[in-house]
């Protein structure tokens, strides 16, 4: 473990960069939402709430944000946030299904400085794509990106989370990201969210997990992954990049009511650190919160102890076995060697820890059934 | 400006610590028990400073007029200079630090 | 994308002229290889 990592891992006097969902509200229902998005939330923070929340950033001189949600551009101050950042010197980098990504707004998103724009889809065609994202996603997400490229925005990104059904596409993933000139971005499906009910249809085998490791190793240079793939580092040498969590060290999730968690992944109260609402705001949750402060001591290996493998993995991802119901000082769900599959048999079913809140829409019937709860 | 390809041949040319250097104009340097985090808005490329002194010398490069300089006002032992000056030179690739034109 | 050199520490020999051989003092870091991030 190299110096770096372990200064990352004491935590930082502020997080380099963090994750701000801006609203629940989505217009899309993706059968693995992390944040379980569809409705708005009533409780939202303002507009005025959102620039004290940008003005406390600047002061500790967070360096961009990563804007998502629910679809933050359906927010209707949308723009005025984002200026509101990138004028007061904080980068802003947004995730987007695309859907509200017209020609005007991608004019608009080509003239503003320090802006990055990363575009979800998971699957190189409509019927893989639709099946997880919902009819007609496939079909937007590409408009977004050819009225980004005729507005010469420039390198876009186009992030997928890998997939059972995906993971024979990744050449292909490469390839529609080399057409556009955009970076491919990879990341690791969690059980979060509405990811809590179709994990198990979705996340890849154990085989498949092997053929991923190899094509990162074959590509990973030129890929993002979100360093979202070092449980896998197991399988032999290390996956570029920092390979370490950076949850309530590094980066940390802020949500569209004010609520700060560890990450994206883990919006529960187990991993709830405070409100931005109360008194000391944003900055003294992430300096003198228990949570943030107990995930900054040194981990425990705990049941991966014996491992050899524990250095290179570090035994994967907290949200991975939070939401499987496994133990956070053992193996992983996905552990690559087996131990987190045998660990998932003793979990009795539907005693795992169920996403903090609901945001999804009401099913009603459509022609296309997805896997919902 | 100088390309970062010119400033390396220049660099070969006259010796670093005689140059006189600034942080590139988008570069923010934010301090850190361990030292600082120097991220640079243009390029999007972070870099980490591991030691406080050194952050010392970053900071103080554009009111000295040289980096020689620099090490005298930081009190920069002469036996750490070349790993600093290593450091620097490693600075000027990532792009986080150039020449200064005004000389 | 990680740039490191690492050089071996140097046992002093008492000699006061002699140079000190660090690790390289900066490293540069992807951010974007970060779990935890969109």
């Amino acid at each position: 473990m190299s110096a770096l990592t372990t200064e990352l891992k004491r935590g930082l006097d502020a997080p380099i960069c963090l994750t701000w969902e801006l609203t629940y509200a989505c217009n899309l229902a993706c059968i693995h939402c992390l944040s379980s998005s569809g409705r708005r939330d009533p409780r939202e923070l303002t507009t005025d709430e959102a620039k004290l929340l940008v003005d406390e950033l600047r002061r500790m001189q967070v360096f961009y944000v990563n804007i998502g949600g629910g679809e933050p551009t359906i927010r209707r101050d949308f723009f005025e946030i984002v200026d509101y950042c990138v004028d007061g010197g904080v980068g802003v980098k947004f995730s987007t299904n695309g859907a509200f990504i017209d020609a005007a707004m991608a004019r608009r998103l080509a003239s503003t400085d320090y802006l990055d724009v990363q575009i979800s889809l998971d699957g190189i065609d409509a019927a893989t794509n639709d099946a997880v994202r919902g009819d007609g996603s496939y079909a937007i997400a590409r408009r977004a990106m050819d009225h980004l490229a005729d507005a010469g925005f420039g390198p876009f990104k186009i992030s997928l989370v890998v997939t059972r059904q995906n993971v024979d596409q990744l050449d292909g993933f490469k390839r529609l990201a080399d057409s556009y000139g955009a970076q491919l971005r990879v990341t690791r499906l969690r059980p979060s969210g509405r990811g809590a009910d179709s994990w198990h249809e979705l996340h890849p085998t154990n085989e498949q997990q092997r053929q991923i490791y190899r094509w990162l190793l074959a590509h990973g240079e030129e890929v993002l992954t979100g360093d979202s793939f070092f449980h896998l580092n197991a399988l032999g040498e290390p996956l570029p990049g920092l390979n370490l969590c950076g949850a309530g060290r590094v980066v940390c999730l802020i949500d569209p009511i004010g609520d700060v968690y560890a990450c994206p992944f883990v919006i529960h109260d187990e991993f709830l650190a405070g409100n931005v609402r109360e008194a000391g705001g944003f900055g003294r949750i992430w300096r003198e919160s228990e949570l943030f402060l107990s995930l900054r001591e040194p981990e425990a290996a705990g049941a991966c102890a014996s491992c050899g493998s524990y250095d290179a993995c570090q035994g994967g991802c907290m949200a991975a076995k939070f939401f499987t119901g496994l133990p956070l000082d053992g193996p992983d769900p996905e552990c690559v060697g087996g131990d987190g599959e045998l660990a998932l048999a003793g979990v009795s079913p539907g005693s795992a820890p169920r996403p903090a809140a609901d945001h999804s829409k009401p099913v009603r019937p459509s022609p296309v059934t997805f896997v919902r709860r | 400006m100088p390309s970062a390809q010119a400033e390396s041949t220049q660099l070969q040319s006259v010796a670093l610590g005689d140059r006189a250097l600034e942080l590139a104009p988008r570069v923010a340097v934010r301090p850190e028990p361990f030292g600082a985090l120097a991220y640079h808005y243009g390029t999007r490329r972070l870099v980490f400073l591991k030691d406080r002194q050194l952050v010392c010398v970053v900071e103080a490069l554009a009111s000295h007029p040289s980096l020689g300089a620099t090490f005298d006002a930081c009190a920069v032992d002469a036996r750490r200079r070349p790993a600093f000056e290593r450091a620097i030179a490693g600075l000027i690739e990532s792009e986080m630090i150039r020449e200064r034109a005004d000389d | 994308m990680q740039e490191q050199e690492t050089l071996e520490n140097e046992s002093r020999e008492g000699d006061e002229q002699a140079e000190l051989v660090e690790e390289l003092l900066i490293e540069e870091i992807s951010i974007d290889g970060m779990c935890g991030v969109y």
